[in-house]
C-alpha cells in the first residue's frame, strides 16, 4: 500500500482549496493539494465579472459597509443562509481584498473626475472624488444596494487565482496533479484521509492526513447544460456522502445563471448587466422592467432566470435549432467599454457565436451555474459529524448563501472562506495528533481497489457514457429552474433505475492506468448519488426559496420551511438518502424574514418573525439615538471570528471630510 | 447541411512497451456549431473510449486543451470544425512537453518548474500593506498595463510554437518572459531591474530568442510577446551598460 502522510490535506486546487494551504503551510503545518488538472486550470478561473467586498471607494459604494453587504447576501439568499456565517464573511470580504492586493492582484482602479456608465439604458456622468483615485473600483451587480463589484475587466477569477497559485508557489505548497480522490478514510467519528488514484499511472494511494478539507467546487455536472467546467461533478459532495455519517446540506439549493450563450452554455458574465447591458425578447423588448419595476435586469440571478422562463413560456423567445432564447444586448455600453472591462465576453461571442457583441445581441437563456448546496460544515468549516473534515467554497454548504448566491460572493467566498476556514483548520491540526490506522487505511484501499477490479474484470454491460447523459437529461428536464411534485417523482424514479443499472457498468477499453472510460466510470455511479440527493430534496421541500422553485408550492413558507435539508447515504445498498432538517432560530437573526425587495412578496411568515422584529427594535431603542452600529450588531447577533480578523475595516469615507454626493439614478431597493 | 468529417489522431500510449505511435483516422457527422471539444468527446463516448485528451473550462479560458490542429497549436475547445472547409482535420498533442498519451501533454508540470525557476510570483515591499487599512493606491493605468500582460492562460502554445525552445530546453519561452514582464512593470514588486537580468539576461532568456515570434503569432490570448521581448532585451542590456 503506498501510503503518504501530511498534516493538512486539500482535495482541489481552486481558489477555496489553495487558500486554506496558504493558511495551514503559514503556521508551519506540512500541507499538501490533490487536484484532478494543474491548480491555474480550475474552475475559479473562469470566474469573470468580480467579487463583493464593501470598500466604499467609487462614489456609488460610498457608504457601503459590512451590514448592508451583510443585508444584500441575507436577501439574496431568501432567508436560508446562515447568517453567523453570512456576517463573518461580509466583515472579512474588504481585508482578503487587500491582502490579494499584496499578492499581486492588479484589481481595476478609480479614476478621478467624471466618468461616463450606462445605468438604466442612459447614460450618466459620475465624478469620483480626487480622494479616490487609484482606489479599488467596483461595479454594479444584481441584487445588491451598492456598487460592490471589485474586479480586473471581466477576469477577475483568472487574476485571483494566478496570484492566490502564485503564492502557494512561493511557500512551495506541493500540488500533487491529476490525482482523483475517490473515497475517504474514516471510523464513523473522524476523518483520516483519502484514498485517491493517479489518473496517469492508475495507482492508488493512501493520502493520511490530521485534516482533510474538500475544495473540489460545485456539482454543475449532474445537469446536462451548465457553465461549469468538465470537472465540476460533485465528487466532492459524494466523498461526504458515501461515508454514510457526513452530511450533505441543501443540495436542492441549484443556481440557474440568467445569460449563458446558446448552444454552448458559456457563461457570459453578470457584469454585462451590471454595466448597463439589458435583456431583449425576439420582438427586441426590453421585458424585465414589465416584470421587476424597481431591479429590472439587476433582481437576484433565482428571479430573473424564473422571469426569463416566464417570458419565453409566453412566446416570446426566439427559436434556435436548439429551443428558444433571449437576447443580451450590450451594445448600447460601446466599443471601448466591451474591449477593456468585457474583453472575455468579446471573444467567447466571437470564437463561440461569430458575432461581434459590440454591434450585434448575444443569444442566452437561463442555464446551470452554481450549487449552493454542498457538504455541510459548521461556522467554522468542519463537518459536524466527522471531525477533521472540512469543506470550503462551492464544495460546502457553510452556508452564506442559503437558496440563492448573489452574483460576485461565489470568489469572494472562496477566499474569505479560505482565510477564515483556513485558520481552524491549522488550529484543528496542532491540536490533534495524526493517527495511522493502516488496517483501516487498507479496508479502504482495499474497497476501491475491488470496485475497479470489478469494472475492468467484470462482466458488466452498461455504457458509464450513457448512464451519465441519461441522469443529465433527467436533471434538465425535471429538476430545473421551475420543479413540480409529478416531475420530481418521475426523477427520482429514473435517478434510482439508473444507479441499480450503475451497478452493471462495464468497459470496452481494460487498461488500469490512463483510461478515461474508468474515469468515467467511477465518477458517474458518484455522481448519480449525488444528482438522488438533489432530486429528493428538491421533492420533499413544499415551498418556494431562492432558485429551488416549486411550480404547485410557489409561496416561501417560513412557517414550515425555515429550515436547511440536511441528507446522508444509508449505505451502499441505498438507493435514495435520508433526509433530515436544521431549523434556523428566527429568534437569533439579526435580519428577521421578510420581503427581498424583488421577485413574489408571498411569504408565509413564520410565527417569531413579528416577535423578533419587536425585540430587535426594543434591543436597537435601548441602545439610543443613532447608536455606533458596531455595538448594535454585536447587541442584536453576536457572531466569532479568529483574533487576527476582528480589526474593523478602514474606508474613504472614514478619512474623508466631506463624502461626495450621490448623483442622479441611485440605486434604491 | 451536415457533412462527414475526418480526423486523424496521433495515438500513443507511452506506459505501454508495446504500442508504438501513430495516426487513426476517425469519421463523424458535423453538427451546427461543432467544436474540436465537442467532436472528440463523441469520438470518445461513440468509437473509442481510450481516447486521451485534456478539457477543463471548454470556454478558451482555463489553457488546458492545447494542441496542433492542422499544423498549428491553438486551443481546441474554442475551434469550430467549421472552420476546416474540406472537412479533414488533424490533431498532434502540443510538442514541446511530456507526452501523457494521445494529445494529452503535462503542460502543468512545466509551468510550475518555470513559476519555481523564474520565481513569478509578486516579491512584496517591505511596506507591505496592512490588510485592516485603506489599500495603497495604484494608477489605474498601471493596473490596466498589468492585467493586460496577465491574461496568459499558461496554455503552452508559445513553448511549442517557438524554434528556440525546440532547440535549446533550457531557454524559458514567451510565457516565461511574459511573466517577468509583468513583474518588472508591477511598481508593487520589490525586484530590481539587476534581479530581473540574473533571471533572463542570458541565453535562456531574452538573449536566446531568434525573433521568429512564433509565440506572437500563435498566442491565443493576443498577447504582445514581440513588443515585451523587445522591452525587456532593452532593458537587460540597459542593466549592464
Amino acid at each position: 500500500m503506498k501510503l503518504i502522510y501530511t498534516d493538512s490535506l486539500i482535495i482541489g486546487a481552486g481558489l477555496a482549496g489553495l487558500r486554506v494551504a496558504i493558511a495551514t503551510k503559514e503556521r508551519g503545518l506540512d500541507t499538501l493539494v490533490l487536484s484532478l488538472i494543474p491548480a491555474k486550470r480550475s474552475h475559479s478561473a473562469a470566474a469573470q465579472g468580480g467579487m463583493q467586498a464593501s470598500l466604499g471607494n467609487t462614489v456609488k459604494g460610498m457608504g457601503d459597509n459590512e451590514d448592508i453587504h451583510f443585508q444584500d447576501t441575507v436577501k439574496g439568499s431568501d432567508w436560508g443562509c446562515d447568517q453567523d456565517v453570512a456576517r463573518m464573511f461580509a466583515h472579512c470580504a474588504p481585508k482578503a481584498i487587500r491582502e490579494l492586493t499584496n499578492w499581486g492582484v492588479p484589481w481595476s482602479r478609480i479614476s478621478a473626475g467624471p466618468r461616463d456608465v450606462i445605468m438604466n439604458a442612459k447614460k450618466v456622468t459620475l465624478h469620483e472624488a480626487e480622494e479616490a483615485h487609484g482606489l479599488i473600483n467596483a461595479r454594479d451587480f444584481g441584487g445588491t444596494k451598492k456598487w460592490r463589484t471589485c474586479y480586473t475587466a471581466d477576469g477577475t477569477g483568472h487574476s485571483l487565482l494566478y496570484a492566490v497559485d502564485n503564492q502557494a508557489i512561493s511557500m512551495g505548497i506541493p500540488v500533487h496533479e491529476r490525482i482523483e480522490a475517490l473515497s475517504l478514510i474514516h471510523d464513523g467519528k473522524r476523518c483520516h484521509g483519502v484514498i485517491a488514484r493517479c489518473l496517469v499511472t492508475g495507482e492508488l494511494r493512501a493520502y493520511v492526513a490530521k485534516s482533510t478539507t474538500i475544495a473540489t467546487g460545485g456539482y454543475g455536472k449532474i445537469y446536462e447544460i451548465s457553465t461549469n467546467a468538465t470537472i465540476c461533478e460533485g465528487i466532492g459532495q459524494a466523498l461526504a456522502l458515501e461515508t454514510g455519517v457526513a452530511t450533505l446540506g441543501n443540495m436542492e439549493a441549484v443556481q440557474f445563471h440568467p445569460t449563458a450563450i446558446v448552444p454552448a452554455g458559456i457563461l457570459t458574465t453578470e457584469g454585462c448587466r451590471g454595466d448597463g447591458g439589458i435583456l431583449r425578447d425576439k420582438d427586441g423588448h426590453r421585458f424585465m422592467p414589465d416584470y421587476e419595476p424597481e431591479k429590472k435586469e439587476l433582481a437576484s440571478r433565482d428571479v430573473v432566470s424564473r422571469r426569463m422562463t416566464e417570458h419565453i413560456r409566453k412566446g416570446k423567445g426566439d427559436d434556435s435549432p436548439y429551443g428558444p432564447h433571449l437576447w443580451l444586448d450590450i451594445t448600447i455600453l460601446g466599443r471601448e467599454h466591451i474591449e477593456t472591462n468585457l474583453r472575455e465576453v468579446k471573444e467567447i461571442c466571437e470564437y463561440f457565436l461569430g458575432i461581434d457583441p459590440c454591434k450585434e445581441w448575444i443569444p442566452v437563456r437561463p442555464t446551470q451555474h452554481y450549487s449552493m448546496g454542498g457538504v455541510r460544515t459548521n461556522a467554522t468549516g468542519e463537518s459536524p459529524q466527522l471531525k477533521g473534515l472540512f469543506s470550503v467554497g462551492e464544495a460546502a454548504c457553510w452556508d452564506m448563501h442559503g437558496f440563492n448566491r448573489l452574483g460576485g460572493n461565489s470568489v469572494a467566498e472562496t477566499v474569505v472562506g479560505g482565510m477564515i476556514i483556513g485558520k481552524y483548520v491549522a488550529d484543528f491540526c496542532e491540536q490533534n495528533a495524526l493517527e495511522i490506522d493502516t488496517a483501516l487505511t487498507q479496508k479502504f484501499l482495499d474497497k476501491l481497489q475491488n470496485e475497479i477490479d470489478n469494472l475492468v474484470d467484470g462482466k458488466g454491460t452498461e455504457n458509464p457514457f450513457e448512464i451519465k447523459k441519461e441522469m443529465q437529461r433527467i436533471m434538465m428536464n425535471y429538476v430545473g429552474i421551475f420543479r413540480n411534485g409529478p416531475e420530481l417523482d418521475k426523477a427520482i424514479a429514473e435517478l434510482k433505475a439508473l444507479l441499480l443499472r450503475a451497478k452493471n457498468l462495464g468497459l470496452k477499453c481494460k487498461k488500469r492506468h490512463s483510461n478515461p472510460e474508468l474515469v468515467e466510470a467511477l465518477r458517474v455511479t458518484r455522481m448519480l448519488k449525488v444528482a438522488l440527493t438533489v432530486a429528493c430534496g428538491a421533492a420533499a421541500r413544499t415551498e418556494s426559496r431562492g432558485a429551488h422553485s416549486r411550480e404547485d408550492y410557489p409561496q416561501r413558507n417560513d412557517k414550515d420551511w425555515l429550515n436547511r435539508t440536511l441528507a446522508t447515504w444509508p449505505n451502499d445498498e441505498s438507493l435514495e438518502p435520508v433526509l433530515h432538517y436544521e431549523k434556523l432560530d428566527v429568534m437569533k437573526m439579526e435580519l428577521p424574514p421578510g420581503y427581498r425587495g424583488y421577485g413574489n412578496d408571498n411569504n408565509i411568515a413564520h410565527p417569531d418573525t413579528e416577535k423578533r422584529t419587536q425585540e430587535i427594535n426594543k434591543i436597537t431603542a435601548e441602545l439610543g439615538n443613532a447608536p455606533d452600529r458596531y455595538a448594535l450588531q454585536q447587541a442584536l447577533m453576536p457572531y466569532t471570528l479568529p483574533s487576527h480578523l476582528q480589526p474593523a475595516n478602514e474606508r474613504l469615507s472614514d478619512t474623508l471630510a466631506v463624502i461626495p454626493s450621490q448623483p442622479v439614478g441611485n440605486k434604491s431597493l | 447541411m451536415s457533412r462527414k468529417i475526418t480526423f486523424n489522431i496521433f495515438r500513443y500510449d507511452p506506459q505501454d512497451s508495446q504500442d508504438k505511435p501513430k495516426m487513426e483516422r476517425y469519421e463523424l457527422t458535423e453538427t451546427d456549431g461543432m467544436t474540436v471539444f465537442i467532436a472528440l468527446n463523441q469520438l470518445r463516448e461513440q468509437q473509442d473510449t481510450s481516447l486521451q485528451f485534456d478539457f477543463v473550462c471548454r470556454a478558451g479560458i482555463c489553457g488546458s486543451c492545447a494542441m496542433v490542429i492542422n499544423g498549428f497549436p491553438t486551443l481546441a475547445c474554442r475551434t469550430l470544425t467549421a472552420n476546416y472547409p474540406d472537412g479533414e482535420i488533424t490533431l498532434m498533442p502540443l510538442p514541446g512537453f511530456e507526452l501523457i498519451g494521445d494529445l494529452s501533454v503535462n503542460t502543468g508540470k512545466f509551468m510550475r518548474e518555470l513559476a519555481e525557476r523564474l520565481k513569478l510570483w509578486l516579491h512584496p515591499k517591505p511596506d507591505d500593506q496592512d490588510m485592516h487599512r485603506l489599500e495603497n493606491p495604484m494608477a489605474p493605468e498601471e493596473a490596466a498595463r498589468i492585467y493586460e500582460l496577465e491574461r496568459c492562460v499558461e496554455c503552452g502554445v508559445c513553448v511549442s510554437a517557438c524554434a528556440t525552445k525546440q532547440m535549446r530546453d533550457t531557454f524559458v519561452g514567451a510565457v516565461g518572459m511574459m511573466k517577468i514582464a509583468r513583474f518588472e512593470m508591477d511598481s508593487r514588486d520589490n525586484r530590481s531591474a539587476d534581479d530581473f537580468y540574473h533571471v533572463i539576461g542570458n541565453q535562456d532568456g531574452v538573449f536566446g530568442c531568434m525573433t521568429l515570434l512564433g509565440c506572437q503569432d500563435n498566442c491565443p490570448k493576443d498577447l504582445p510577446h514581440m513588443q515585451q521581448i523587445a522591452y525587456l532585451r532593452r532593458k537587460m542590456a540597459s542593466t549592464i551598460l
